[in-house]
C-alpha cells in the first residue's frame, strides 16, 4: 500500500514543485521568446506522458499487488494497441519537433537589416570589436596579435582601421536592432552567453561562428562563459548593456578605433594597460 | 517456422535441429588458475564487477568532493584546478570504467554463456586477457593520480584545445595518461566485446533460436555491437590529439595563443570541431551501451516479479536494434551549439527526436507488463520500478535537449548535468542494484537481506530523484556547469545557495546509503539467507543449471535443449505460474495429466 503512495507523492510533487517552484527562467531580454514558448509546449506535451505513465505504474503496483491465488494475464502481444501507441508518440513527437524547427530556422537565419560586430574571447576575458563607420569588421589572422594589436586585425585591409576594439571593458548594444554576434576565440573553447538573451554559440579558435538576436529592453545583462575553457573558465565573466539610441551614440563617441589606439600606443603602453586593468 | 516460443508451445515440440558442437572447457587445477587467472567467464565477471565497483567508489568519493564545493565552499579547500580534475575524473570513471565495465564484463560475463544455455564464453582466454587488459587500464588511470600535474581536468569530453594547454589542469602527464588508460581500455573491451557477440550468434544451445533470447541478452549483446563500432572514433580521436600533443601535428589543433594571451603556438589548420565530431560519435552510442544493457536487464527483472510475459516481445526486440542504429546517426546533438554549419541541426534534431518512439515504446511495454501482472514487490521489482520513473523522467528531458532550438539556452547549464544523470547514471545504476539482489541467490547461493535492501532502494531512489529533479530548474535559471563558484554572478542568489545545499546534503545522504549495500553484498556472502534453486520461480536458464550456484561448464554433463522464449509465466491451463525454457510441451501435459 506504501509503495503505490509513495510514486503517487512523487508523481504529484514532481508536477507541485514544477508549479510552484521558485527557480524559474530570467525574464526575457531578446526576441528569443519565441524559445520561451518551444519549451513550454515541450513541458505540456511531456508533462502529460510523464503524469500519465507515473499514475498507471501507481494503479498497476496497488491494483495487481501478489496475491497467490491469483494467475497474471497470458497476453504477449497485441499488435493493435501497440501500433495505436507508436502513432501517438509520433503524433507527439510532431508537435514538439515542427515548432522546434521553425524557430531553429529563425535562429540561423540572419535578417538583412542586421548590424554586426564581433565578441572576442580569450583565456580568460572577453572583447568586443564594431565595424566603425565603413560598416565593414577588418579581417584578422591569429598571427598578428601583438601588444599592440590585440585583435590581429591584418594593417594591409582597409576596413581594419576605423573598427572600434574594447577589451576588458563592457560592451554595448542597441535596443531593438536586431544584431549578428561574430564569435571568435584566441586559444580554447569559449561560449558567449547571455542568460536573458536565451542565445548561445561556442566560439571556437580557427573559425568564426554567430549568432544573432534582437535585444528588447534595456538593462545591464551579465556575460558568461558556457563552454569549459580551463582553470578560470568561471571567472570569464562580462557585462553588456542594452542601451537607447541616444545613451548608445554617446557610448559609441568614447570608443577608440584601431587607428586611435596605434597613435596613442607610440606615445604610452594604453593597450597593455588596458588589457591588464581585466 | 513461428518465431515466437509462445507460437511454438501451441503448436507441440518444434526444437530446430542445432547441433552444437561439445566445448573443450580449459579445466582450472590451482588456486591462481581457479581464482586469478580464470578462464570462467563467470569468475571473470566477478572480477570486473569487483574493479569497475572500487574504480567506482573513486567516482562517488570525488562527486561528493564536487558538490561540497558548489554548496559549502571552503568545509573542503581545493582550488579550480582540483575542482575540474575532480569533476573529469568524476564523469570519465562512471561512464567508461564503472558503468560500461559493469554491464559488459560484468553482467555480460556472468550472463550471456549460462541464458544462451552455453558452457562458457568461445574464447575464454582471450576473455580472460580481457579482463587483466582492463586492469592495466585502470591502474594507468590511478597512475595519472600521481603524475606531476595530477590528472586531466579537461571535462571528461576532454576537447581540445584546451585538454593538452597549459590553461588546464593535468594537461602535462595527466592527459597523456588518460588517453592511454583509454586506448588500453579499448583493447580490453575488443577482446571481451567480440566474445559476447560470438557467443551469442554462435555458442547458444539446441533450440535458442534469437527470437527466443531473454531481452537482457538481447541488450547486452547490442549493447556490445554498438561498443565494438563506436570504440574505435574514440581510440583515433585519442591518439590524434596524442600526436598534437606530442609530435605537435594539428588534428585538432588551429593555430592559437599558449593560454592568458601567451604566444602563437606552432600549430596550424588543425578543427577542434573534429574531435567533437569523433568523440560524439563514440559518446553518443556510449550512452546506449549503458542504457541498452539496463533496458534488456529490467524487462527481464519486470516480467519475473510481475509473473507476466514481457509485454511485445518482438516489439522490445526491434526497439533494442532500432535505437541502437539510430543511436550512431544522432551525435551532433551534443554539437548543436558547438559552431558546426547550423544546417546539421535539422537532420540532428529528426533523427534525435524519432529515437524517442522505440524508446517509449520501451517504456510503454514495460508498464504493460504490469498491467494484469501478479506483482510480486520485492527488492529487484522496487528497483525496476524505481527505474521506470528515474527513466521517464530522465527520457522526456532529452526531448527538450534533443530538440535543437530549445537545447540553445538548456546546453551548458545544469539542466544538461540533470538531465544526462537522471537518464544515464541513476536509472541505469537502479537497474544494477536491482539485477544484484536478483542475481546474487545464483552467483552465491544466498539472498541478500531483504529489509537491508528496502533501505538502500528508498534512500536511494528518492534521494537520487531529490538531487537531480530539481537540478533541472537551476538549467532554466541559467546556471552553467563546470563553474568551479558562481558566488560573484547575479544568478547566484540565496536561494540558488539553499537549492544548491540541499541537493549536495541529498547527494552525501544517498551516497553514504551505498554503504548499506556494500555490507549487505559482504555479509550476505556468508549470513545470508540460504536460497533455494531457481527462488524467483524464473523461466530463463541461468536459474536451470544442475548446480546453484552454477559450476564451471555451467550445465552438467547435456547442455540444456530449448523449447519456448523466456517468459511463459502464467501460461492458461500450466499448473505452475512459470515454465522454464529447457521445459518441453510433452512434459507440461504429462504434469498436467498426472494432476487429473
Amino acid at each position: 500500500m506504501i509503495i503505490p503512495a509513495v510514486i503517487l507523492l512523487v508523481i504529484l510533487g514532481s508536477v507541485a514543485f514544477h508549479l510552484w517552484t521558485p527557480w524559474w527562467w530570467t525574464e526575457v531580454a531578446s526576441n528569443w521568446g519565441s524559445i520561451d514558448s518551444t519549451i513550454l509546449l515541450t513541458f505540456w506535451v511531456t508533462g502529460v506522458v510523464f503524469v500519465a505513465v507515473g499514475l498507471f505504474i501507481a494503479f498497476c503496483v496497488w491494483r495487481y499487488r501478489y496475491d497467490k491465488n491469483r494467475k497474471a494475464d497470458y497476453e504477449p502481444e497485441n499488435s493493435k494497441l501497440e501500433w495505436i501507441l507508436t502513432i501517438l508518440t509520433a503524433l507527439g513527437v510532431i508537435a514538439l519537433l515542427t515548432p522546434g524547427l521553425i524557430v531553429w530556422n529563425k535562429y540561423v537565419t540572419v535578417p538583412e537589416e542586421a548590424y554586426e560586430i564581433e565578441v572576442l574571447g580569450y583565456q580568460w576575458g572577453w572583447g568586443f570589436r564594431l565595424p566603425g563607420k565603413d560598416g565593414v569588421l577588418g579581417t584578422t589572422d591569429i598571427n598578428n596579435i601583438s601588444d599592440e594589436n590585440m585583435f590581429g586585425l591584418n594593417t594591409d585591409d582597409p576596413h581594419s582601421f576605423d573598427d572600434i576594439l574594447i577589451d576588458g571593458d563592457d560592451l554595448h548594444i542597441l535596443l531593438n536592432h536586431p544584431l549578428k554576434v561574430n564569435l571568435r576565440s584566441l586559444d580554447v573553447l569559449h561560449d558567449f552567453y547571455v542568460p536573458q538573451f536565451r542565445a548561445k554559440m561556442d566560439m571556437v579558435p580557427g573559425m568564426i561562428t554567430y549568432y544573432w538576436f534582437t535585444p528588447i529592453r534595456t538593462g545591464n545583462f551579465e556575460i558568461l562563459c558556457a563552454e569549459y575553457c580551463g582553470t578560470a573558465h568561471y571567472a570569464m565573466i562580462g557585462n553588456v548593456l542594452v542601451d537607447e539610441k541616444d545613451d548608445y551614440d554617446g557610448w559609441l563617441n568614447e570608443q577608440m578605433t584601431f587607428k586611435e589606439t596605434l597613435a596613442l600606443n607610440k606615445n604610452n603602453d594604453l593597450i597593455k594597460i588596458a588589457s591588464n586593468n581585466d | 517456422m513461428a518465431t515466437n516460443g509462445y507460437e511454438d508451445v501451441a503448436k507441440g515440440d518444434a526444437i530446430p535441429a542445432l547441433e552444437v558442437q561439445p566445448q573443450e572447457l580449459y579445466h582450472a587445477k590451482s588456486f591462481w588458475t581457479r581464482y586469478i587467472f580464470c578462464q570462467d567467464a563467470k569468475v571473470i565477471a566477478i572480477q570486473y564487477a569487483l574493479t569497475a565497483t572500487t574504480i567506482g567508489l573513486v567516482g562517488l568519493v570525488s562527486s561528493w568532493l564536487i558538490r561540497m564545493q558548489i554548496a559549502f565552499p571552503g568545509v573542503i579547500p581545493m582550488d579550480a584546478s582540483a575542482y575540474y580534475q575532480l569533476v573529469t575524473m568524476h564523469g570519465m570513471i562512471m561512464v567508461i570504467y564503472l558503468l560500461t565495465a559493469l554491464f559488459l564484463g560484468g553482467f555480460g560475463n556472468y550472463l550471456i554463456p549460462l541464458m544462451v544455455g552455453a558452457r562458457d564464453m568461445v574464447f575464454p582466454y582471450l576473455n580472460m586477457v580481457s579482463y587483466w587488459v582492463f586492469l592495466l587500464a585502470v591502474l594507468i588511470l590511478v597512475a595519472s593520480y600521481f603524475v606531476p600535474g595530477g590528472p586531466t581536468g579537461a571535462g571528461w569530453t576532454l576537447y581540445p584545445p584546451q585538454a593538452i594547454t597549459s590553461g588546464t589542469p593535468g594537461s602535462g602527464l595527466g592527459i597523456i595518461l588518460m588517453i592511454v588508460s583509454l586506448a588500453v581500455f579499448v583493447v580490453g573491451f575488443t577482446m571481451g566485446g567480440l566474445n559476447y557477440v560470438i557467443t551469442t550468434l554462435q555458442a547458444r544451445t539446441r533450440g535458442m533460436t534469437l527470437m527466443r533470447l531473454p531481452l537482457t541478452v538481447w541488450g547486452i549483446f547490442t549493447a556490445t555491437v554498438l561498443a565494438l563500432f563506436a570504440f574505435p572514433a574514440l581510440l583515433v580521436a585519442g591518439i590524434m590529439m596524442l600526436l598534437d600533443n606530442i609530435l605537435g601535428t594539428s588534428f585538432f589543433m588551429p593555430a592559437i595563443l599558449e593560454a592568458g594571451l601567451g604566444e602563437q603556438m606552432a600549430y596550424n589548420g588543425g578543427s577542434p570541431i573534429l574531435f567533437q565530431h569523433l568523440f560524439w560519435f563514440f559518446g553518443h552510442p556510449e550512452v546506449y551501451i549503458v542504457a541498452l544493457p539496463a533496458f534488456g536487464i529490467v524487462s527481464d527483472l519486470i516480467s519475473v516479479h510481475a509473473r507476466k510475459n514481457i509485454f511485445g516481445y518482438r516489439m522490445m526486440v526491434w526497439a533494442i536494434v532500432i535505437i541502437g542504429f539510430l543511436s550512431f546517426i544522432v551525435w551532433a546533438h551534443h554539437m548543436y551549439v558547438a559552431g558546426m554549419n547550423p544546417w546539421f541541426g535539422f537532420f540532428f534534431a529528426t533523427t534525435t527526436l524519432i529515437i524517442a518512439i522505440p524508446t517509449a515504446l520501451k517504456v510503454y511495454n514495460w508498464v504493460l507488463t504490469l498491467w494484469r501482472g501478479n506483482i510480486q514487490l520485492t527488492v529487484p521489482m522496487l528497483f525496476a520500478i524505481g527505474f521506470l520513473i528515474t527513466f521517464v523522467n530522465g527520457g522526456i528531458t532529452g526531448l527538450f535537449l534533443g530538440n535543437v532550438i530549445v537545447d540553445v539556452p538548456l546546453s551548458d547549464t545544469y539542466f544538461v548535468v540533470a538531465h544526462f544523470h537522471m537518464v544515464m547514471g541513476i536509472a541505469p545504476v537502479l537497474v544494477v542494484f536491482g539485477s544484484i539482489y536478483h542475481w546474487y541467490p545464483l552467483i552465491t547461493g544466498r539472498f541478500l537481506n531483504n529489509r537491508l535492501g528496502k533501505i538502500h532502494f528508498w534512500i536511494t531512489f528518492l534521494g537520487s530523484y531529490s538531487i537531480y529533479f530539481p537540478m533541472h530548474y537551476l538549467g532554466f535559471m541559467g546556471v552553467p556547469r563546470r563553474y568551479f563558484e558562481i558566488y560573484d554572478s547575479e544568478f547566484y542568489t540565496a536561494s540558488t545557495s539553499d537549492l544548491n545545499q540541499f541537493i549536495t546534503i541529498a547527494a552525501l545522504v544517498t551516497g553514504f546509503a551505498q554503504l548499506v549495500f556494500l555490507y549487505n553484498i559482504i555479509v550476505s556472502i556468508k549470513h545470508g539467507k540460504k536460497a533455494e534453486k531457481n527462488p524467483w520461480k524464473a523461466c530463463s536458464l541461468e536459474w536451470q543449471t544442475t548446480e546453484m550456484p552454477p559450476e564451471h561448464g555451467n550445465f552438467g554433463k547435456e547442455l540444456p535443449v530449448v523449447y519456448r522464449w523466456a517468459y511463459d509465466f502464467s501460461v492458461p491451463g500450466a499448473d505452475e505460474d512459470y515454465i522454464p525454457q529447457n521445459t518441453s510441451p510433452n512434459e507440461v501435459a504429462n504434469a498436467q495429466v498426472e494432476k487429473t
